[in-house]
C-alpha cells in the first residue's frame, strides 16, 4: 500500500506539475533509564560527562551489554506500528572516526533489524487519509556531543548521550507532500508517546529526523534524492521539504541534474544548503560486533508486551466515535496527544451519564479548556481545571441543573478560583429556573411590550427564538431555554 | 630450603598450607628471580610493592584459616588486562601512559582467589605478532637456548612475557590470551603448558580487545595440574560479557590423572604438511604411541578445510581488530600527538603511537571490511570459518573426544631471523588457528626436544567445554615425555 493513492499537493514548474517523492528516517530516542550497552544513566541535563561509563568512554577491554528495557521499547513500538518483529536480529558496527563517537564506531542494526515492514496511517485535512509503509525499525546508539564554544583553541566532548538508545524508523518512500511529512512525524510522534516508548520531545533532540526528497513527474521513475539531514522541528520540516523540491524542479527544468547528497536546513534563510557529496560520503565498513551475540527472543515474550500494550490513537478514536457518538474531527483532536486523550477519559470517568453527556464533555475539553488552555500558552498537566471539576460542570449542564451559558461562567469561576463546581452553582445562585411560575410573568410581560414582535412571530414561528432570547436575558440567563419555548409557544399560540 | 621458585603451584600450595614457608617468603623469592632475570624483559612492569602488600595479606588470612584456592601462589600478568590503578598498555606506546581505573574480571577472580601479583609481562603489542617483537617495550628473550649457542631466541607471542616467565620461574603461572595460537606457541617454545579454553569460557572483560570473536584467555604454567588450577579460578561466567557462556565451572584438578581409557583421539591427515620437519613428525607419532600406551584409540580424521584457515584468519582478526582499535584516537586518554585539526591529531596519534604489525593488521582489516571487498574477503573468511567448525564438529560426531597435532612447525627462532617475511611469521599459527577459528579449547604440552635441544610442544584440541579431556590427556603425555627445564644462563 502506498500513499500516492490519497490526493495530495503537485508542484507547477515550467515543464508542468511535478511530484515529490519522500521518505523518512526519525531517530527516536527510546525512552529508558539506561543507556543502550551501559548502564550509565540517560538523564537530560546533566553536568558534562556525568553520566558516561566506562564503556560509553571506551575504555579498553570495556564490553557492552543490551539493555533489555530497551529491546522491550523497541519490540513494543515495533508492534504500535504493526510492524513484523524480528524474533533475530544482529547488532553491527559501523565505523567512523569523530570525537563523539569513542568507540570509533557506532553500534547499530544493519542487515537484520529488529522490526521490519509495519504502517502508519495519518490523518489529513478534510478527512483524508493516507497510509505509510515503515521498511524498517532499528536499535543504535546516539552520539556525544562537541562543545565548540569552551575554549577558543579546543573543542570539547560531552559523552552524557553517548551510547543512549535511539530507534531509527525508516519509512518506505510513500510520503508525497508537506503536509503528508508532516502529518507522518506528527503521527509517529503520537504513537511513540501513547506507547511510552519516546518522550517525542522535538526540543531536547528525543525526537529528529532526516528527510529524503526526490521529484519526478507523476508517474514517472523516481528521480535523486537529497537527505536532508537532522529536522527537530515538524514546521522546519514542511519547509524544507517545499524549498528542496523547488530547488530540485528548477535545477532540472534549466536542464541540470540533481546530485546525491546529504543537505542541512538553515531555518533562518528558509533553505537547504550542501552538507557532503556521495563522493564525500563515509565508507562505514558494516560489520556484525563480535562483542553481541545475535539478539534472540521467543514470540511468547512479543505476544506478552503484545497484551501489556495500551490502546494507541487510532484504536482510541474510532472508540470515541462508535461508542460515544464523537465526530471523526473531535475524536481526532482528543486522541492526537495522549495527555489529551487521557484527560477527556478522566472526564468521562468522572461523569454521572456518560452516554448521555459524552459528546457534550467532548465539546466542553476540546472549545473551553484546550482553547483556553492554549490562549494562556497554559500546559494540560497544569490546567487550572481538573477533569473532575470539568466532569462536574457537564453533569450540571446534563442533567438540566444550569444552562450552556451559566456553565461557562461557572467554568471562568472554577478557572480564577477554583472550588466545587456544584457548590458554587449553589453558593452563588446560578441554578437554572424550571420553575414555569417564576418566569410565567417575565413572558407575559415581554409579549405584551413587544405586539408587532408577536405578530411577526404568528406568522413566523422561528421568530419564537428572539423571544426565548429576550427572556433568558432578563432572567441572567438561569431559565431552563425549552421550558420557556415551550412555555412561548403555547401563550404565542403557535 | 630449596629454592621456592622451582616448585609447581601444586606443590607450593602445599608448602603453604603445611606453613613449611610464608606467602611473603614465596613472593619475595620470586621478586628476587624476577630483579635477576630482567635481561629475558619478560617483565614491563615490576609490582614489588603491590607484591608484598598482597602476600602479607593472604599470610594473615592463611593464619585464620582463610586462604582462598590460590592463596599466596605469586603470577604474572600479561599487560593486555586491565590491573586497577597499574599501568596497563598492550605493550603499545598509545597506551604507554594508560592506567585504568578498574580491574579485568579474569585477574579480580585471581585476586579473589588469594594469587599475589608479580608485575605486568610483555607480550607483542596488542597481541599482534608470534615472537613477541612487536612489543614497544623491546622483545623478550626466550631462556631457552640451541645448545652450545648463545644466540638469544624468541619465546613465541603473542603471550611471550608470559611463557618466557612462567618457564624461567619468574612467577609460578601467568596469564595469558590467545586469539590465533598465542598461548600454545609460546607454551610450545618454552617448555611450558598452555591451554587456550573454549571460546566463552573465560570472560573478557577488563581484557584489551584484539579481535573479539577469537580472543580468549587462559593460563601458562609449568605442569598440566598447575594449568589446571589456574583455570578452576579463571573460567567462569560474567554477566558483563555476553559472550561468556552461563555454564558451571568443573573441577578440572580433577581431571588430572583421570584415566584416558578407551577415549578416541583423532590424527587430522590434513596437519601433515609438506616439508614438515622429521623430528616433529617423530614428536607426533611419539605422542600419539603414549596415549595409545594409556588405553586411547588412535584414528585418522579428516579436517579438509584445514588449508583454508590460516589466509580467513588473516581476514577475520585484523578487520575486528581495525575496529577495535577504532577507540585509541588520542582524544580520551593514552597517547596524544598534537596537530592543526582532528583528522591530523588521529593521523599523527595513530602513527606515532602503532607499531609497523598493528599498522599493517589495521590496514588489511580496513581493506576487507570497506565496500566491494566485504563480500569477497571478510564474508567468504566467516563462510570459511563455518565449514573449519563444521569439520570439527564431524569429527567429534564420530565419537572423537580430542585431536592430537603438533603445536607448531617448529623450534623456537632467533630474534630478528623471521622479521622481513610477514606471511613467514603468520605461518607459525598454522596448528593454532583453526582451534580460534573452531570456538574450541586447545592445550600445548611439552613433548619433546629437537636435534638442538628445543622444546617442542603437541597440541590437543577438546570439544567445546570439555576441557577437562584436555587436562586428562595432556596429563599422560606430561608423564611420559617427562619435565622440561631451562638450563639458567641468566
Amino acid at each position: 500500500m502506498t500513499a500516492s493513492a490519497a490526493p495530495h499537493k503537485l508542484i507547477k514548474g515550467a515543464t508542468g506539475d511535478w511530484e515529490v517523492v519522500i521518505g523518512m528516517e526519525v531517530h527516536a530516542q527510546v525512552t529508558s533509564n539506561a543507556k543502550l550497552f551501559s548502564g550509565a544513566s540517560t538523564a537530560f541535563g546533566g553536568d558534562p560527562n556525568s553520566h558516561v561509563s566506562l564503556v560509553d568512554a571506551a575504555m579498553p577491554g570495556m564490553l557492552p551489554v543490551i539493555n533489555e528495557e530497551c529491546v522491550r521499547q523497541a519490540v513494543r513500538t515495533g508492534l504500535g506500528l504493526n510492524a513484523k518483529i524480528n524474533l533475530r536480529s544482529v547488532f553491527d558496527r559501523k565505523n567512523y572516526f569523530y570525537p563523539d563517537s569513542p568507540q570509533g564506531y557506532q553500534i547499530s542494526q544493519y542487515k537484520s533489524p529488529i522490526v521490519g515492514e509495519g504502517e502508519v496511517v495519518l490523518e489529513l485535512d478534510g478527512g483524508r487519509t493516507a497510509t505509510v509503509g515503515i521498511e524498517r525499525l532499528h536499535l543504535e546508539q546516539d552520539a556525544g556531543k562537541l562543545l565548540h564554544d569552551q575554549s577558543p583553541t579546543m573543542t570539547y566532548v560531552d559523552l552524557n548521550r553517548c551510547g543512549v538508545a535511539l530507534m531509527e524508523i525508516v519509512s518506505k518512500p510513500d510520503i508525497r507532500d508537506a503536509e503528508q511529512a508532516k502529518a507522518y512525524v506528527t503521527k509517529l510522534r503520537s504513537i511513540l508517546r501513547y506507547l511510552g516508548t519516546c518522550d517525542g520531545d522535538m526540543e531536547k533532540g528525543s525526537l529528529r529526523a532526516d528527510v529524503n526528497v526526490s521529484v519526478r513527474k507523476p508517474g514517472g521513475p523516481l528521480g535523486t534524492r537529497c537527505e536532508i539531514k537532522n529536522m527537530n522541528s515538524v514546521n522546519f520540516i514542511g519547509q524544507a521539504i517545499e524549498y528542496e523540491a523547488r530547488r530540485q524542479i528548477e535545477i532540472i527544468e534549466e536542464g541540470g541534474a540533481i546530485e546525491q547528497e546529504t543537505r542541512l536546513f538553515d531555518p533562518n534563510k528558509g533553505e537547504t544548503r550542501s552538507m557532503r557529496t556521495k563522493e564525500e560520503a563515509h565508507d562505514y565498513r558494516y560489520f556484525p560486533d563480535p562483542d553481541l551475540l545475535p539478539l534472540e527472543f521467543s514470540q511468547a515474550f512479543v505476544d506478552e508486551l503484545k497484551a501489556q500494550l495500551p490502546e494507541l490513537p487510532d484504536q482510541k478514536k474510532s472508540r470515541f466515535i462508535t461508542g460515544l457518538g464523537l465526530s471523526a474531527y473531535d475524536a481526532s483532536v482528543l486522541v492526537a496527544e495522549r495527555e489529551s486523550a487521557e484527560f477527556y477519559e478522566t472526564v468521562l470517568a468522572g461523569l454521572a451519564d456518560k452516554a448521555r453527556d459524552g459528546k457534550l464533555a467532548a465539546n466542553w475539553v476540546i472549545n473551553e479548556l484546550f482553547g483556553r488552555l492554549n490562549k494562556e500558552g497554559v500546559a494540560i498537566a497544569a490546567s487550572p481545571v481538573s477533569a473532575a471539576q470539568l466532569a462536574a460542570i457537564v453533569d450540571l449542564i446534563g442533567e438540566g441543573t444550569i444552562s450552556g451559558k451559566i456553565a461557562k461562567d461557572l467554568f471562568e469561576i472554577v478557572w480564577q478560583e477554583g472550588g466545587d463546581p456544584r457548590v458554587l452553582v449553589e453558593s452563588r445562585g446560578m441554578k437554572q429556573v424550571t420553575d414555569l411560575g417564576a418566569i410565567d410573568k417575565v413572558v407575559d410581560d415581554i409579549i405584551a411590550a413587544n405586539p408587532d414582535k408577536v405578530a411577526q412571530a404568528k406568522a413566523k414561528p422561528q421568530m419564537v427564538g428572539w423571544f426565548v432570547g429576550q427572556v433568558m436575558k432578563s432572567s441572567g440567563g438561569k431559565a431552563n431555554p425549552q421550558a420557556v419555548n415551550d412555555l412561548l409557544k403555547s401563550k404565542l399560540g403557535i | 630450603m630449596t629454592d621456592l621458585t622451582s616448585l609447581t603451584i601444586a606443590e607450593a600450595r602445599a608448602g603453604l598450607a603445611s606453613k613449611s614457608f610464608t606467602a611473603r617468603e614465596l613472593t619475595d623469592a620470586h621478586l628476587a628471580a624476577i630483579e635477576a632475570a630482567r635481561v629475558l624483559n619478560a617483565y614491563v612492569l615490576e609490582t614489588p610493592e603491590r607484591a608484598r602488600e598482597m602476600a602479607k595479606a593472604v599470610d594473615e588470612k592463611i593464619a585464620k584459616g582463610e586462604g582462598g584456592p590460590l592463596a599466596g601462589i605469586p603470577l604474572g600478568i600479561k599487560d593486555l588486562f586491565a590491573t586497577r590503578d597499574i599501568r596497563t598498555t598492550a605493550c603499545s606506546k598509545i597506551l604507554s601512559n594508560f592506567i585504568p581505573p578498574y580491574e579485568s574480571t579474569i585477574t579480580s577472580q585471581l585476586w579473589r582467589d588469594g594469587a599475589v601479583l608479580l608485575g605486568k609481562l610483555n607480550n607483542d603489542e596488542f597481541a599482534m605478532g608470534s615472537s613477541n617483537e612487536t612489543s614497544c617495550f623491546g622483545p623478550v628473550t626466550n631462556p631457552w637456548r640451541r645448545e652450545g649457542s648463545n644466540t638469544t631466541l624468541v619465546p613465541g607471542g603473542s603471550s611471550g612475557g608470559s611463557a618466557s616467565a612462567v618457564a624461567a620461574s619468574l612467577c609460578m603461572g601467568a596469564t595469558a590470551t590467545d586469539t590465533g595460537g598465542s598461548i600454545r606457541q609460546p607454551a610450545a617454545f618454552t617448555a611450558t603448558v598452555g591451554i587456550k579454553p573454549t571460546y566463552g569460557r573465560c570472560s573478557r572483560w577488563g581484557i584489551v580487545a584484539f579481535a573479539s570473536s577469537l580472543d580468549q584467555a587462559g593460563p601458562i604454567a609449568r605442569s598440566v595440574r598447575d594449568a589446571a588450577i589456574l583455570m578452576c579460578s579463571m573460567a567462569g561466567h560474567d554477566p558483563k560479557d555476553t559472550t561468556s557462556v552461563d555454564i558451571a565451572v568443573p573441577d578440572y584438578e580433577a581431571a588430572v590423572g583421570k584415566s584416558v581409557r578407551g577415549m578416541k583421539i583423532g590424527i587430522p591427515k590434513e596437519y601433515r604438511l609438506d616439508g614438515m620437519p622429521a623430528e616433529i613428525e617423530k614428536l607426533w607419532s611419539e605422542g600419539a604411541a603414549w596415549l595409545k600406551a594409556a588405553g586411547a584409540e588412535l584414528v585418522e580424521v579428516s579436517l579438509p578445510h584445514t588449508k583454508y584457515a590460516l589466509p580467513a584468519y588473516y581476514i577475520v582478526a585484523p578487520a575486528e581488530a581495525s575496529s577495535n582499535l577504532a577507540r585509541y584516537d588520542g582524544v580520551r586518554y593514552g597517547l596524544r600527538e598534537g596537530a592543526k585539526n582532528i583528522i591530523e591529531m588521529y593521523e599523527n596519534t595513530r602513527a606515532e603511537g602503532f607499531g609497523a604489525e598493528v599498522r599493517r593488521r589495521v590496514l588489511i582489516g580496513t581493506y576487507v571490511l570497506s565496500a566491494g571487498y566485504y563480500d569477497a574477503y571478510y564474508l567468504r573468511a566467516q563462510k570459511v570459518r563455518t565449514l573449519i567448525k563444521k569439520d570439527f564438529e564431524d569429527c567429534f560426531a564420530k565419537g572423537v573426544n580430542a585431536i592430537l597435532t603438533p603445536a607448531t612447525p617448529s623450534a623456537a627462532f632467533g630474534i630478528g631471523e623471521k622479521g622481513a617475511d610477514p606471511v613467514e611469521m603468520y605461518l607459525n599459527d598454522i596448528f593454532t588457528v583453526t582451534v580460534n577459528m573452531a570456538g574450541l579449547p586447545g592445550i600445548a604440552v611439552p613433548a619433546g626436544k629437537d636435534a638442538q635441544g628445543l622444546p617442542l610442544g603437541l597440541q590437543l584440541i577438546g570439544r567445546a567445554f570439555d576441557e577437562e579431556t584436555l587436562f586428562s590427556l595432556g596429563e599422560v603425555i606430561e608423564q611420559a615425555a617427562g619435565r622440561f627445564t631451562p638450563q639458567k644462563w641468566w
